[in-house]
């Protein structure tokens, strides 16, 4: 009985040893960079060109860059992912061709980032002539995010309940007029939550952009689609991989801002399910 | 409007929204079509075998050899080092959280921890070189500044909250008049969670330990940033290696022009790389599905 009670208790402490240990990892990820990047964080750095001089150096270009791709990302990705997941969930039903669609789109959402930067450099860059431009790395992160929007998407419709669609056909309105007018604007919410949730994981991406050759220095603000142009978490990268322990402030400086973006969205998208969550 | 032209809205409609969701085909497609092709290009002038089973990997070299086996060691070790941190770890928080921990724990503690998920891997990449690293180096005699064991266990730190929050689900959905039935025969909790739940539980567990491995695998900018970007041929967790996709990445930063066998090499790479977690989320996928046929 002794030996029962102790092995119980002994799970339970370990349980909450390693879980703790978890958390403090977190806790040291976020102190550590906060305490190595908080001096170089100033209205100078994020108003800056990058430069040679570890102390001039900003990150203007690279988060001018990040949010023009991923705005151009977003207007690729969304339209096409929604309009997907609608099929899927509302006119697919449970034919070979939905079945089918749907297994390659789980799949997609497994494949690794860097392979995305392949078929970017491969299809975008290279056949399309788009060279490293703006609208070759938002093409390749909106193929990126598309699947993360579809199941999403997906999910936030499943929600929905099905007495809505039905009191909708009940009063003679067609498929898409429920789908548009019924079904969409209730399951908005959790649509948008999915959709931010996606866009800040390619605001993240660093490997995929590298691969289809966006540049590491950029003292120039992107001015069109067609520019060259580099984004916070390759600024970032970097600057990790120089030497002198005053890039390495700069990095941790980049990465306080880029963690202080992700945090705004994130909390966006929980206020957003927040509110959903009331609604129904 | 009429009936008629409504019914023609209606069908452009959803012809519009299938070619959206066959779209996604067409990106698979994207894949393996440029993979193939730059692949076969690269297998015209390197014998498969040497590729697959040669142990020098130099292409950057004047003396150029193409065995890939020391990226796939450099990948698997990294890999390996993150799966023995993630997998016991993971495993271990979601009995705490499913089995032992209150209600209001369990909703406190699951979004913290996936906000590990959530933080760009050039992040852990910095965390790894500059805090980690140093601080293994105090307890690990040899350790080098470029390493495995460093970005292996940050790594295990990135998929934790994938392996505790899937297999968490897995628990979650075990009904619970098998945890009854556990009691009723005097099981302790300990008993009945290791011994009823994560048995019941085991396709799903094993779908999120699989899909880890896959994301372990694929992952690039740690150890890109941290192992060191020298392919070597090794076991030992502390020294420079270099990883699958690692050397993607380094190839990508250089100025290698299109069409030489040098940038071939990454296609092939990635070709192998594609293969791997393909499968690793064939697999997973199968098992997730047979789990939810079990208790559906």
């Amino acid at each position: 009985m002794w030996a029962k009670r102790f092995g119980d208790r002994l799970l339970a402490s370990f349980g909450f040893l390693v879980t703790l240990l978890a958390l403090i990892a977190l806790g040291a990820l976020i102190y550590d960079v906060v305490r190595d990047g908080m001096a170089r964080l100033s209205w100078d750095f994020i108003t800056s060109y990058p430069s040679r001089r570890a102390e001039e150096a900003g990150i203007l270009a690279a988060l001018a860059g990040s949010m023009f791709v991923i705005s151009l990302t977003a207007l690729m990705a969304v339209p096409v992912g929604i309009a997907s997941a609608i099929y899927l969930e509302e006119y697919g039903g449970r034919g070979r061709i939905s079945r089918l669609i749907e297994i390659n789109i789980s799949n997609l959402a497994g494949v690794p980032s860097i392979i995305y930067g392949l078929l970017g450099l491969g299809l975008f860059v290279r056949l399309m002539g788009m060279d490293r431009s703006v609208l070759a790395g938002a093409s390749t992160l909106a193929l990126l995010a598309l699947p993360v929007i579809v199941l999403a998407t997906r999910e936030a419709l499943r929600a929905v309940p099905k007495s809505l669609r039905e009191a909708s056909y009940a009063l003679g309105a067609t498929k898409w007029q429920t789908t548009w007018h019924q079904v969409l604007p209730a399951a908005l919410p959790g649509v948008l939550t999915g959709v931010i949730l996606a866009l800040s994981r390619s605001i993240g991406e660093t490997a995929p952009l590298i691969t289809i050759g966006a540049l590491t220095y950029v003292p120039f603000m992107p001015n069109s689609i067609w520019s060259p142009f580099t984004v916070l978490p390759i600024q970032i990268f970097n600057w990790v991989s120089r030497p002198q322990a005053a890039f390495a402030e700069n990095a941790a400086a980049g990465i306080v801002v880029l963690l202080g973006f992700l945090i705004v969205m994130n909390a966006a998208a929980i206020a957003l399910r927040d509110r959903f969550q009331r609604h129904l | 409007m009429n009936a008629r032209s409504r019914r023609v809205v209606e069908f452009i409609i959803e012809r519009a929204l299938f070619l959206c969701a066959s779209g996604t085909i067409l990106v698979t497609a994207g894949i393996i079509l440029v993979l193939l092709w730059e692949t076969l290009g690269f297998l015209r002038e390197v014998p498969i075998t040497e590729f697959l089973f040669g142990t020098v990997w130099t292409p950057l070299f004047y003396d150029k050899h193409f065995g890939v086996l020391p990226l796939v060691t450099g990948t698997l070790l990294a890999s390996a080092i993150a799966m023995a941190v993630a997998i016991p770890s993971g495993l271990i928080i979601a009995i705490y959280l499913n089995e032992y921990a209150a209600e209001p724990v369990r909703r406190t503690v699951r979004p913290v921890l996936e906000v590990l998920a959530g933080i760009p891997t050039v992040v852990y990449g910095y965390f790894a070189l500059l805090f980690v690293t140093p601080l293994l180096q105090a307890i690990v005699p040899g350790l080098a500044g470029f390493n495995a064991l460093s970005p292996g266990i940050v790594m295990g730190i990135m998929i934790l909250p994938l392996v505790s929050s899937l297999s968490e689900d897995a628990m979650r959905a075990v009904p619970n008049g098998l945890r009854e039935g556990a009691y009723a025969l005097g099981g302790t909790r300990m008993q009945t969670s290791l011994r009823v739940v994560v048995p019941a539980a085991f396709s799903g567990i094993s779908a999120a330990v699989i899909l880890a491995m896959s994301r372990a695998i694929g992952e690039t900018m740690i150890v890109l940033i941290a192992a060191g970007q020298q392919p070597r041929l090794t076991l030992d967790p502390r020294v420079p290696i270099e990883t699958m996709t690692a050397y993607i990445v380094q190839v990508s930063l250089g100025d290698t022009p299109a069409g030489t066998l040098e940038y071939r090499t990454i296609f092939a790479v990635g070709m192998l790389l594609f293969i791997c977690t393909f499968a690793l989320n064939l697999i997973s996928n199968w098992l997730r599905e047979r789990f939810r046929e079990e208790y559906a």
